[in-house]
């Protein structure tokens, strides 16, 4: 009887996970990879999977709350989906993260295998002894074997949820300070199209200084090949002397003026960078105009008003001590019921209430963390370097998914929480929150500073104009 | 020195082609050590014999602008870098023969130079798709560069051969494959590419 519930859940569940499998096979292909091309197609098949095991576990969190299929089943999938995981992003990934780095090195590339094994080795080594300075794991009462314990899911999955939390908090930290600061219109630089003109122009008079010194420096040194060709010809005392001092004026000319090339192609990477800079402002400015901008700007005014309400909180909650022990569902409904007076069924409400928060809360941040990944992707890869660093973004996508299923946790009503307890057994799961605000705290605190510094910086570097 | 004539040249092409090498190869005649990103724009200079050893030869300066970045990039890049797209002579358009995309972004690279040089003869550039007329009655004459032909196994130059053949006639332009190693590359600059810029270039001199 069992068998025959399971392969009936089976197949509803694993045509979703071929349709997840088919959305990230699709996002790498047009939105990563749109620029370069694919030859390593188990790069793209990694990637693919591990985002549709992360999506197949969010939606199981859906199932649990929507009671649909059987506990036993849902509980079985759960196990199943997490082992899968779980050696995806610590066994495949960080294998194959190795071997494309040793393939980019030409000295290793004979021994690829080999060396891909050893970094893999000394990954896995790091990442056990990341568990020792963190009270992740309650005490271990009953150990029967050695092997069961290394292998058991809670040692894994901890590790994993550290380093994944970090990741989140980090990222929640910069975001929630970088939002406002992006989409607020306050914080814009008055550009003028002529400060633009202006610095173009002077791009390309140090262009043009470049280019007629190049110049100077191939004339000289075409002459000095040529002269070097009939000073064979001259013979004698005084054709010797004549050949040791103009050689060595001129090759002292060519070094100054070789030293001042260098410089001045210095200041015309800075000059370039900085209108870059400048146009990308005027763009922004203009696109603050429209429709679409100014609802940004009004939604920036509110976010920048969640995002100092959230420090506040992590600060409280560290200060304090404190760890909430509701959820912010069960909480809210307490109050309108306590406070309001209304009268209505809590079960029922709380049921659909906490479907659709945490189903915003998981479509937010997958395209978040999507969004995040393609700018990130852009801005720092290579032709070289792509494969390698799609497979780190497979890494982090897979361990940030992994632990917002941990911190979600907080935000489900009691009963729907057990049965995240239920599998990942005696992690301490209060230090996971610690842990999160704590590094929430420092990531917004030091992005504030770094954002304050940037902007106190550009000004005054158009002041110099 | 100033009395010669000033010939603008652009480089263009994906980024890790090898823009920056072929640049220093052709105007320092020694192979780049140790290639690095180009931020901006990188250029260098060239002088040239034109017509050496006839009564008309004449000595040019042949600047190459090595612009760097990728066709996919942000707005803001791309309008700051058409400052440098002004009075071009000629453009010599570079793909890495292993890598198909480069080849493919050309045709967004020589709209993006060739948009910003219209002419005022009224080309019509229709939602920045390609359109082989535009090359037809293109008064800038293109050089097609591609690179690493030696990374290519012995089996597929065949049909890479062909694939690029293709694409030069699609330009309109003339092709030339050349190969990374040291002293090869190095050899053909001196012989037969000399050459074939001489005949390239033939065409950039305004009376």
């Amino acid at each position: 009887m069992v068998c025959t519930s399971l392969s009936s859940t089976y197949l509803p569940l694993y045509s979703k996970q071929v349709l997840f499998f088919g959305f990230g096979w699709l996002f790498f292909m047009r939105q990563l990879f749109k620029d370069y091309e694919v030859r390593h197609y188990v790069v793209q098949v990694v990637f693919s999977v591990t985002f549709a095991f992360s999506c197949t576990m969010f939606e199981l969190i859906i199932f649990e709350i929507l009671g649909a299929l059987s506990s036993s089943s849902r509980y079985f999938h759960w196990k199943l989906n997490l082992y899968v995981i779980l050696l995806v992003l610590i066994f495949v990934v960080p294998f194959y993260i190795g071997y494309f780095v040793v393939s980019n090195i030409r000295l290793l590339q004979r021994q690829r295998l080999l060396f891909a094994c050893m970094v893999w080795f000394t990954f896995m080594y790091f990442f056990w002894k990341l568990g020792d300075p963190f009270p992740i794991l309650s005490p271990i009462s009953n150990i029967v074997l050695w092997k069961e314990w290394i292998l058991s899911i809670e040692q894994l999955i901890s590790r994993v949820g550290v380093i994944g939390v970090t990741l989140m908090a980090l990222l929640s930290g910069f975001g929630a300070v970088n939002c406002p600061y992006t989409y607020m219109s306050y914080f814009l630089r008055n550009v003028t199209d002529s400060d633009i003109l202006a610095l173009e122009r002077r791009l390309l008079q140090t262009m043009d200084m470049i280019v007629s010194k190049k110049k100077r420096i191939a004339m000289t040194r075409r002459q000095m090949y040529q002269r070097g060709e009939d000073q064979n010809k001259q013979t004698g005392f005084w054709g010797m002397i004549k050949s040791v001092t103009s050689t060595q004026t001129g090759s002292e000319n060519l070094s100054l003026v070789q030293q001042e090339v260098d410089a001045l192609e210095e200041l015309s990477r800075q000059l370039f960078l900085e209108t870059v800079d400048l146009q990308a402002t005027k763009e922004r400015i203009e696109y603050s105009k429209t429709f679409q901008g100014k609802y940004f700007n009004f939604l920036g005014y509110f976010f920048s008003i969640y995002c100092v309400w959230k420090i506040f909180m992590a600060t409280i909650n560290i200060v304090f001590d404190r760890v909430g022990k509701t959820d912010p569902v069960t909480r809210g409904i307490e109050i309108t019921v306590n406070y309001l007076g209304i009268q209505f069924d809590v079960k029922f409400w709380s049921q659909h209430i906490s479907f659709i928060l945490v189903g915003i809360i998981i479509v937010t941040s997958i395209r978040g963390l999507l969004i995040t990944l393609t700018k990130f992707f852009y801005a720092i890869s290579s032709s070289k370097s792509s494969n390698v660093i799609v497979l780190v973004l497979a890494q982090i996508m897979g361990m940030y998914f992994v632990s917002s299923v941990l911190l979600m946790r907080m935000s489900m009503p009691l009963e729907y929480r057990s049965i995240v307890t239920e599998v990942l057994g005696e992690l301490q799961f209060n230090f996971y929150h610690r842990w999160f605000d704590v590094i929430f705290l420092v990531s917004a605190l030091s992005s504030i500073l770094f954002l304050y510094l940037a902007h106190k910086q550009a000004p005054e570097k158009h002041m110099a104009l | 020195m100033a009395s010669l004539d000033r010939v603008k040249v652009l480089v263009l092409g994906d980024s890790g082609v090898g823009k920056s090498s072929l640049v220093h190869l052709l105007c320092q005649n020694q192979v780049l050590g140790n290639p690095s990103w180009t931020v901006g724009c990188s250029v260098d200079v060239r002088v040239q014999d034109y017509k050496e050893g006839t009564p008309e030869e004449k000595t040019f300066y042949i600047e190459l602008w090595d612009v760097g970045g990728s066709v996919g990039s942000a707005s803001s890049v791309k309008s700051t870098r058409a400052v440098f797209y002004n009075s071009v002579n000629g453009i010599i358009l570079v793909h890495d023969l292993t890598n198909k995309k480069s080849s493919q972004n050309l045709y967004r690279w020589s709209l993006e130079a060739l948009n910003k040089d219209s002419s005022p003869t009224g080309v019509i550039v229709s939602n920045g798709d390609y359109d082989r007329e535009q090359f037809a009655e293109n008064p800038v004459p293109l050089l097609l560069i591609g690179t690493k032909f030696d990374q290519i196994p012995e089996n597929k130059r065949s049909e890479v051969l062909t694939r690029t053949a293709f694409l030069s006639e699609d330009f309109n332009a003339e092709e030339i494959n050349l190969v990374s190693r040291l002293f090869l590359l190095y050899e053909l600059s001196m012989t037969g590419f000399t050459d074939r810029k001489r005949f390239n270039f033939k065409s950039l001199h305004y009376d």
